[in-house]
C-alpha cells in the first residue's frame, strides 16, 4: 500500500515528484504549494540561503502537522518536504501538498500545512548576503 | 547534562552543544536551564523567543529534566 503520508527532510528537492506522490483515484483535486529562494529581502540582494534543522524532532513535528491537516480535512494524501543546506536564487526548499476528492480540502489544507510548519518546526534559515549573513527572525 | 545547538543559538554560543558541568548547579526545571543559559550567554535572552524541546518535543517551562533526556534549545525558527 502507498503511503498516505509522506514527511521527509532531504539535501536535494525535486518538486516535480509530488504530483505522483499526490495522484490517487479518489483524489479530484491537488494542490501543491512550492518555496523557492527570492533574490531580494527588504531591497537587499540574496546570495544563497543555508537551511539547517533538528532533524529527529522536525520530523516528528512534520508528522503532527500531516496528521492535523488528514483529521481537519477530508485528505487522501499530504506530502511535506523540506530541504537543508545551501540553495541559491530560485532552487526550491520546501514542497507541501495534499489531495483530495474535491479543490476546497486541499487548497486549506495545503495553506494550513506551510502556514504551521512555518510556526514549529525547527528549521532555521540564514540569508548570505554579500558582505553578511542573517538568521531569519531570530531578533525582534 | 548535554543541550543540543542550533541556527542563531549555535553561533551565540560557538558550538553545536553545551556541557553544564558537573560541579555545577544542574538545572532541574525547563526554566531553571533557560535560566541558567540566558545568564551564562546574554545574547540568548535578546531573541524573539527561546524555547526548548525535551526528547525532541516542544517542552512548557514547568517540565523536569532527566539526566537521559535528550535537551535542544530552539530559537525562532524560520522554515519555508
Amino acid at each position: 500500500m502507498v503511503d498516505k503520508i509522506i514527511v521527509e527532510i532531504v539535501d536535494e528537492l525535486d518538486p516535480s515528484e509530488v504530483y505522483q506522490e499526490l495522484s490517487d483515484p479518489n483524489s479530484g483535486g491537488i494542490c501543491v504549494f512550492v518555496g523557492a529562494v527570492r533574490e531580494f529581502t527588504q531591497n537587499e540582494q540574496v546570495m544563497a540561503l543555508e537551511f539547517e534543522t533538528y532533524q529527529g524532532m522536525a520530523i516528528k513535528e512534520m508528522s503532527k502537522i500531516a496528521q492535523d491537516a488528514m483529521k481537519k480535512w477530508d485528505l487522501n494524501k499530504v506530502v511535506i518536504r523540506h530541504a537543508v543546506g545551501e540553495k541559491g536564487v530560485e532552487e526550491p526548499v520546501v514542497v507541501v501538498g495534499a489531495s483530495s476528492a474535491h479543490r476546497d480540502a486541499c487548497f486549506t489544507a495545503c495553506r494550513f500545512l506551510i502556514d504551521t510548519l512555518k510556526e514549529t518546526v525547527p528549521i532555521w534559515k540564514k540569508e548570505m548576503f554579500k558582505n553578511k549573513s542573517v538568521w531569519v527572525s531570530a531578533t525582534p | 547534562m548535554e543541550v543540543l545547538l542550533f541556527g542563531i543559538a549555535k553561533d551565540i554560543v560557538g558550538s553545536s552543544s553545551y556541557t553544564i558541568s558537573e560541579n555545577a548547579v544542574m538545572p532541574i526545571s525547563v526554566a531553571e536551564l533557560k535560566q541558567q543559559l540566558t545568564t551564562d550567554f546574554p545574547e540568548l535572552g535578546k531573541l524573539s523567543s527561546l524555547a526548548v524541546a525535551v526528547n525532541s518535543e516542544y517542552a512548557e517551562d514547568g517540565v523536569l529534566l532527566q539526566s537521559q533526556d535528550e535537551i535542544a534549545l530552539i530559537p525562532p525558527v524560520s522554515g519555508g
